[in-house]
């Protein structure tokens, strides 16, 4: 992979010949990856990958009025046309009294450690990376005679290097590491199979989970799904557990974003400062906790990340903002912008709803009748509204006890509705990937089954 | 790109790359032939641009240039894939290197594959590809298409037009050597519109394209249709009432709901899940799987359609594949290394997102044949349902076979007579008999307008899916009206 030096300098030679062609001001991005992945699925190598990838994107400002271009392809024919492209992109778009760089001063002085790069994850060689995965499938098939085939195990790794550059003269990098293990097995009884998974992923690969207890994890996960029936449609109080609350999160940050709500896209619209959740909810967004998965030093346009309160005991306290959403909505970055192949965004960096004192096992010993849910699939969120209607599978709670295994049935409801009628936060969170909550207890949902 | 190189990829790739078939023959040759039994080298060059006009400005506009070059060594079960973005001699020689090193663990059969050599459709050359139109007839469209949609009525708030357009040039070479190239036009118009009325807000899109010129969307008034449909969409919401909850007779207009065959058992049916068998469908060729009026085709041969391909991601020519027939299963999609290891032929599913990543098998166009009944006399033969005629996105679990897909417009069927429309609800079944419950089919078989997206392991692909109206006795709808 080339230095930072280097490819600050090539960043910085691109954004010149961008104020050469007449744009007025210019940012650009620079991004390097090598990746490794490797499947094995029944003990055998399925599928190795190696790659190398780097996309430079620019973004240029003709006075107000922008566009942005990208390319892979980083010689210097293909630069100038990338910019020549661009420059030509943004005299056709029109002007936008919102549309500009953050101020100069606002942005990073300095780049902050948050040791986001393991300096001995690379050690490893190729057939000790595959042994981690055959050791979790193994783990996973070795559990329970019904364990009887699998969809297969994945380690894999990626080091990137990310340069970001103003044509105010900034330009700072950083580089991160990342890892990760999953396994995917599958479970039969009577001829019914049943597949499940789990994962780790980490900056730094000590801190992955070790392979047996991922497989182990996955295999209890399938064989809880063996011999799972559908219920009545009923109306009763359903947990989520920590992985499916964690979707319920990031559908809250979706609506809090500057995009969404600019566009009046969001049920949290006219919402800022108001009640939104019940008050033991508290959703925090935090950029700079060392070697977390979804940490940055500074955020898509230079902007130093922080920890953000989103709700503090169920207020909203903040929009999630980048430079553009910001002045539109007339408000200050909230240094959440993101750059994607397409241009800048806003995205969270590591959100967690803050874990409460209960045990997952005393909320669910809670319940007289209810619904434990492990997963939920398809895309029924409505974000405007907040109208909400998924598939789920998990298991019933009868009597304060987990018992038989359900699937084929609906969860529905209205995210604020459900946010309102959150009655118990477990205290199991754990910072496992970028988007984490605890087991989340919600007083009434519609279940729909038979 | 001129002219010349549009319909020339080796040329294309020869002059820019210095990259030629007969050197991707060679590289294959002299490091792959012998220990692999498969093996390919796929070159890839895509324009992607986006514009994007919301109120009325352009919020969006961006131009992004990708390319690449992803080698392929396989043995057995085993796949070994390399890519680099720097299309040169020596990258391509070490991602050969690294493709062979997973091919060189264990004996092999020391046969290679041989690829289809069938010849590569031509289903949409253009005179004009809508990459090369100009940017301001583009974006003069967007603009009439934001004033179309807020003259459709007072309560639109806010209209989001986009165009997506992309080409792809790719050329393929295969150790058996066959060579073949591709080059690939593709575009979309979306609009997306928000509505208020008394403080309630909803949302409404409507879209649609293919591997069609800019002037597809001039065509038929379409652009002018997409901009009242997401118009009309978001206004209907706005007086939806709560969606029922439980198990009820479905009926499924024509069209887009066809997603609920891409995901009932579209993916149940890809080789790769029944090879491994862990497929809800596995080894359940020849068994009924749905009502005797059902037939089920996979078809990426339809000319300028979203889901069409000339050839595959392996050089394969698409084709027509009956997945059932009058109810029965009769087919899987494959991709080269799956068939050969189910002693199948490849069917011309085998595609990847890009350069980037190895091909799977994924679906094309898929559809169901026109059956015999009136789509009203089918609505009236129902007393109490729903009736659903637009659908959002949709998931399946291919093992345990339960699929979801999320309705945006429905109604209540209240005897036999369209009612109410509701909120948007998830309906969920049970692939291996949701289509066993498949009661009518109508004679009004329409492929949806080209906007659909397929994600697989990761990967996206441009997806066609199409229905009938259909009826199904009995289909859990996750409603809030218990």
């Amino acid at each position: 992979m080339s230095d930072g030096a280097s490819r600050a300098g090539l960043l910085v030679d691109v954004l010149r010949r961008a104020g050469a062609r007449g744009a007025t001001a210019a940012d650009g991005f620079l991004i390097d990856e090598q990746h490794f992945s490797a499947s094995v699925r029944l003990g055998q190598v399925d599928t190795v990958k190696h790659s190398r990838e780097q996309r430079l994107s620019l973004r240029v400002f003709a006075g107000r009025a922008s566009a942005a271009a990208s390319t892979s392809d980083l010689s210097r024919e293909s630069l100038e046309r990338v910019v020549d492209e661009a420059t030509a992109l943004a005299r056709v778009t029109a002007e936008d009294p919102h549309a500009g760089l953050p101020d100069p001063d606002q942005l990073v002085t300095s780049v902050p450690d948050l040791e986001l790069e393991d300096p001995d994850g690379n050690e490893l060689e190729p057939e000790a990376k595959i042994e981690l995965a055959r050791q979790a499938e193994a783990a996973a098939l070795e559990t329970d005679p019904r364990m009887t085939n699998s969809e297969g195990a994945e380690y894999w790794d990626r080091r990137a290097r990310y340069v970001y550059a103003t044509s105010h003269g900034f330009a700072q990098g950083y580089a991160t590491s990342s890892f990760g293990l999953s396994v995917s097995p599958v479970a039969s009884d009577n001829g019914v199979m049943q597949r499940d998974y789990w994962y780790s992923a980490a900056r730094h690969r000590s801190a992955l989970e070790a392979p047996a207890a991922i497989g182990r994890t996955a295999a209890r996960r399938a064989l809880r799904r063996l011999n799972a029936r559908k219920v009545k449609t009923t109306e009763v109080p359903v947990i989520f557990d920590p992985d499916t609350a964690a979707s319920l999160v990031r559908s809250v940050a979706g609506a809090a974003s500057g995009p969404s709500l600019y566009r009046r896209a969001s049920f949290l619209l006219d919402r800022l400062g108001k009640r939104i959740a019940a008050p033991a909810v508290t959703i925090v967004d935090d950029g700079t906790i060392p070697r977390a998965l979804g940490s940055r030093p500074f955020d898509g346009e230079g902007l130093a990340t922080g920890r953000t309160v989103l709700v503090g005991e169920g207020n909203l306290q903040t929009y999630l903002l980048d430079s553009y959403s910001a002045r539109k909505l007339g408000l200050t970055s909230t240094h959440h912008a993101a750059r994607d192949g397409s241009g800048v965004g806003v995205s969270t960096t590591n959100l967690m709803l803050l874990p409460g004192t209960s045990t997952p096992e005393a909320l669910i010993a809670s319940v007289k009748n209810g619904f434990y849910v492990t997963e939920l699939i398809g895309f029924g969120v409505n974000g405007v509204t907040g109208d909400y209607s998924r598939g789920a599978a998990g298991l019933w709670i009868e009597n304060g006890q987990l018992t038989y295994p359900v699937e084929e049935v609906t969860v529905a409801g209205n995210l604020l509705e459900m946010l309102a009628a959150i009655e118990g936060i477990g205290n199991d969170l754990v910072l496992r990937d970028r988007t984490v909550a605890p087991t989340l207890l919600i007083g009434r949902m519609v279940v729909a089954g038979n | 790109m001129n002219d010349l190189v549009r319909t020339q990829p080796e040329r294309f790739f020869a002059d820019r790359f210095n990259v030629t078939p007969g050197l991707m023959e060679r590289l294959l040759g002299g490091s792959l032939v012998g220990r692999v039994d498969d093996a390919d080298i796929y070159l890839e060059y895509r324009v992607n641009e986006e514009l994007v006009l919301e109120e009325n400005v352009v919020k969006k506009a961006s131009r992004h240039v990708s390319q690449g070059a992803g080698v392929r060594a396989q043995a057995d079960t085993r796949t070994g894939y390399a890519h680099t973005d720097e299309i040169s001699l020596g990258n391509l020689e070490e991602a050969a290197r690294q493709a062979r090193a997973i091919a060189d663990r264990a004996g092999t059969s020391g046969t290679l594959a041989v690829a289809g050599r069938g010849r590569p459709h031509d289903l949409y050359t253009l005179v004009e590809p809508p990459i090369v139109t100009a940017l301001e007839r583009k974006l003069d469209l967007l603009r009439r298409v934001d004033t179309a949609a807020r003259a459709a009525d007072p309560r639109v708030k806010q209209v989001i037009a986009s165009l997506s357009t992309e080409e792809v040039v790719v050329l393929l070479a295969t150790a058996s050597g066959w060579t073949v190239g591709d080059v690939r036009p593709l575009t979309r118009l979306n609009v997306t519109v928000i509505a208020e009325d008394n403080g309630k807000r909803e949302i409404g899109s409507w879209g649609g394209g293919g591997r069609v010129p800019f002037d597809f969307f001039l065509e038929e008034e379409r652009w002018t249709r997409f901009a009242a449909e997401a118009a009309r969409q978001a206004i209907l919401k706005l007086r939806a009432v709560e969606a029922p909850a439980g198990t009820m007779t479905v009926v499924l207009g024509p069209g887009w709901p066809g997603i609920l065959l891409h995901e009932a058992i579209g993916h149940g049916l890809e080789g790769d899940f029944n090879r491994k068998g862990v497929s809800a469908f596995a080894g359940r060729l020849g068994q009924k799987v749905a009502s005797e009026l059902v037939t089920v085709v996979d078809d990426g041969t339809i000319p300028n359609r979203r889901g069409s391909l000339n050839v595959d991601d392996e050089g394969t020519p698409t084709g027509r594949t009956v997945l059932i027939e009058n109810g029965v299963l009769t087919g899987y999609m494959q991709d080269r290394l799956n068939a050969r290891l189910m002693k199948m032929a490849p069917t011309g599913n085998g595609r990847r997102e890009s350069y980037a990543h190895p091909p799977m098998p994924r679906m094309t166009n898929t559809f169901m044949l026109a059956g015999q009944d009136d789509p009203e006399e089918i609505i009236r033969s129902v007393p109490n349902g729903l009736y659903a005629v637009v659908f959002g996105g949709g998931q399946v679990d291919i093992t345990s076979g339960k699929f979801v897909f999320s309705a945006s417009e429905a109604y209540l069927i209240e005897d036999g007579r369209v009612t109410a429309p509701v909120k948007g609800a998830t309906l969920i079944g049970n692939g291996p008999d949701a289509l066993t419950r498949v009661s009518r089919v109508g004679h009004d078989l329409k492929l949806d307008e080209g906007v659909g997206t397929c994600g697989k392991d990761g990967q996206s692909v441009p997806v066609g899916v199409g229905l009938p109206t259909i009826r199904i006795d009995g289909m859990t709808v996750g409603g809030t009206q218990v």
